[in-house]
């Protein structure tokens, strides 16, 4: 059987199953209801509260996975929040990045002259990476990255450090939250070709439970919240 | 070489596991464990149980509409510039990955963690084609190198202590110093790491399992601890998501809700490190990711479950919490069902996948205890769809002669009420005479194999039937 006739088959076993008719309009429209409409289900309580309190949540739940995060007042301040991250980790004074304006726009020259960059998608010798979230979840303390030029997604797996920036205004309190940016953004059932949502750094509990860092992805996710 | 199902063996395989040392002392670390921070987890989250009623109706409405769903999905993932494959059996999914990988001359295949893949027996067809499988999970990679099958949908190694993984590396990696000091776990996710990160970076075609498929906007998604899934579908240059027909819902906020139990009904995490949604292939302008993306959809006996009594097992979300508080697969663990998929989920699919004949005996591996239901982020009537099967395995006579014989005694006094409470009344005080003082009985007739390994308490008081309608009259 070809592909075409299995989906076929697949498809009327599955109406005479559930004994309805292809041609149904009330079902077809109930289903198209259901995802134009994509109403939002429950929300814990947790994270409807005012957005400063939202980024304190953010803060604690991701320290709670083992996340370190440090804040800045101002852009011009990451360059050396970096820097002083690589030093307490004796990690080298080293990053890659993306195309991402805010990353492109920091004043890295002024504030870090010894601070090498590199450009791109992740390489295998990397150590550190730098990305820019969309946004920062607050009831489980996830960060949202997506993919393109700007913030290539293999730079948040390859290597062994991960440092991302978020600002604080992008700090929002639910999942649900961010598909509607997403919707705004690219429109209507359409996404990036990858939404990562991050929580803490690589783990495994693969060996009696015991719970290890740096399985596959990075060892370290240092968040810097900017504002 | 493709794995046979022992499921017909169950009683064999129970006798095994109960004594295998190794084995009872890795299958501590389950209620240990994932138990204690399933209850953690759940209690921080006061709108738990609410979500887990909502999550049950988005299921259901979807499995009422699937068809829908899936042309709605299919359409997506098409418009996204991704191809879906639709398959029947194990043999169509395997013959699809291969003409995938051949088209592509790949050499090596890195691998995500899938329970369909192990539905399928993935791995053998590859070998067989001449390609190499390399799972890169953890758990994955150590129950691959000792030639395997997972004994847990989601710690496929939880049936091994940290000394046996020891061995099992020195074994295989000898090409790295023999005096090296792997006394720790850290060390031995280290070496894992150093060696499947050449393996990535090699890959021509990575594979990944999927947990959930959004109609909405033809996304695929895989929840993840450790990163490898997400190396094995951003370095190579094809995707191949293996996922079945039931994963669907409609959209990113149902699957949202969903996310909210998966995590915390199985490693009683809040969230995962990972939660990754994959829409079609590199998109124009992209620097990484791959450049083609597929979705192997399969059914195998799933539509025929569809509009009848195993209808609700199509929710499962396989977050394994049904199998961390069985008393009989924390007693067992995986290996003794005899199949993919083990504990109370695995009594109840299995049969549906692979035929009464095979499995028949899975549904008797309970003790009705209802924990498997109490806990279940799907609401799934586990203990009910098991006394299904067991109803239609003693109408087709399948039973063991004795068991049949046992269950008619009880069904001539069940129809019979008074009687019924009179007979038990009277097996209660007889139970209690033949206990010792400590009431317990430390062997019990026709119960043998049960009693080998612990004692069975000998009723107290009076009978269920009469403390009911004594508390009635209070
Ligand atoms: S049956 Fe329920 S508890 Fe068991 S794996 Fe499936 S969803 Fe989880």
């Amino acid at each position: 059987m070809t592909e075409p006739a299995k989906r076929q088959a697949i498809l009327e076993r599955m109406r005479r199953a559930l004994a309805v008719d292809a041609d149904d309009t009330a079902r077809r429209a109930t289903v198209t209801k259901r995802i134009t409409e994509h109403a939002p289900n429950l929300i814990p309580a947790r994270a409807r509260i005012a957005h400063k309190d939202q980024t304190a949540l953010f803060r604690q739940q991701a320290e709670a996975v083992q996340a370190t995060v440090t804040d800045v007042k101002t852009e011009e301040d990451v360059p050396e929040a970096i820097t002083e991250y690589l030093r307490s980790q004796n990690l080298p004074q080293s990053v890659r990045y993306g195309e991402d304006v805010l990353l492109n726009g920091l004043p890295w020259r002024a504030k870090s002259p010894t601070l090498e960059l590199n450009k791109g998608p992740a390489q295998p010798a990397d150590e550190v990476s730098l990305c820019r979230a969309i946004a920062g979840i607050a009831e489980t303390g996830t960060l949202v990255l997506t993919s393109g030029i700007d913030n290539p997604t293999t730079l948040n797996f390859l290597p062994e450090n991960h440092i991302v920036v978020v600002s604080a205004k992008h700090i929002t309190g639910t999942y649900e939250d961010v598909w509607q940016i997403l919707r705004k953004e690219y429109g209507e059932r359409t996404l990036p070709r990858t939404v990562n949502m991050i929580s803490g750094p690589s783990r495994t509990g693969d060996i009696e439970q015991r719970i290890e860092l740096g399985a596959h992805g990075p060892r370290r996710l240092h968040i810097i919240i900017i504002g | 070489m493709k794995p046979q199902p022992t499921s017909r063996n169950f009683k064999r395989n129970v006798v095994e596991a109960l004594d295998n040392e190794q084995l009872q002392r890795a299958l501590t670390n389950v209620p240990a464990g994932f138990i204690e921070k399933r209850r953690k987890a759940r209690e921080k989250l006061p709108e738990f149980d609410a979500l887990r009623d909502q999550a049950r109706d988005i299921k259901n409405h979807t499995l009422r509409h699937l068809d829908l769903y899936l042309e709605e999905y299919e359409t997506q993932v098409t418009a996204s510039g991704g191809h879906v494959h639709w398959c029947e059996t194990p043999e169509d999914v395997n013959a699809a990955v291969i003409e995938i990988c051949r088209k592509h001359s790949a050499r090596s295949v890195t691998k995500g963690k899938s329970m369909v893949s192990e539905e399928v027996h993935l791995n053998a067809a590859l070998d067989e084609a001449g390609i190499e499988p390399v799972e890169t999970d953890l758990g994955e990679y150590i129950i691959q190198l000792r030639n395997e099958t997972p004994s847990h949908i989601i710690a496929p190694a939880v049936h091994l202590n940290r000394d046996q993984i020891e061995a099992d590396f020195r074994a295989t990696h000898t090409d790295l110093p023999a005096d090296r000091n792997l006394d720790d776990s850290s060390a031995l996710v280290n070496e894992a790491r150093q060696i499947l990160r050449k393996k990535f970076i090699d890959s021509d075609v990575g594979v990944t399992g999927a947990n959930l498929l959004i109609a909405e906007t033809g996304t695929s998604i895989i929840v993840t601890n450790e990163g490898n899934g997400d190396l094995t579908l951003s370095l190579p240059k094809v995707h191949v998501v293996l996922a079945t027909i039931e994963k669907l819902v409609p959209t990113l906020e149902d699957a949202s809700t969903i996310l909210r139990l998966l995590a915390r009904s199985g490693t009683g995490q809040e969230f995962s490190a990972y939660t990754t949604y994959s829409t079609g292939p590199r998109r124009d302008g992209d620097p990484d990711g791959p450049e083609e993306y597929h979705v192997i959809l399969l059914d195998n006996g799933r539509t025929n479950m569809l509009g009848g009594v195993f209808q609700d097992m199509l929710r499962c979300i396989r977050c394994g919490a049904c199998l961390n508080h069985c008393p009989v697969y924390q007693a067992v663990g995986g290996h003794a069902y005899g199949w993919v998929y083990p504990g109370p989920m695995g009594s109840v699919l299995t049969p549906s996948l692979i035929g009464v004949d095979e499995a028949g005996h899975l549904p008797n591996a309970s003790t009705f205890c209802g924990r498997c239901e109490e806990v279940c982020p799907m609401r799934i009537p586990l203990p009910k769809m098991m006394r299904h099967w067991r109803e239609r395995e003693f109408e087709r006579h399948l039973t063991p002669a004795m068991i049949r014989s046992g269950l008619s005694v009880w069904a001539f006094f069940a129809k019979r009420p008074a009687l019924y409470r009179v007979a038990t009344g009277v097996a209660m005080r007889l139970l209690k005479l033949w206990s010792g003082r400590d009431g317990k009985l430390e062997t019990l007739r026709f119960a043998g194999g049960w009693t080998k390994h612990r004692d069975f308490p000998a009723p107290q008081g009076s009978t269920f039937m009469a403390q009911w309608a004594k508390r009635r009259h209070d």
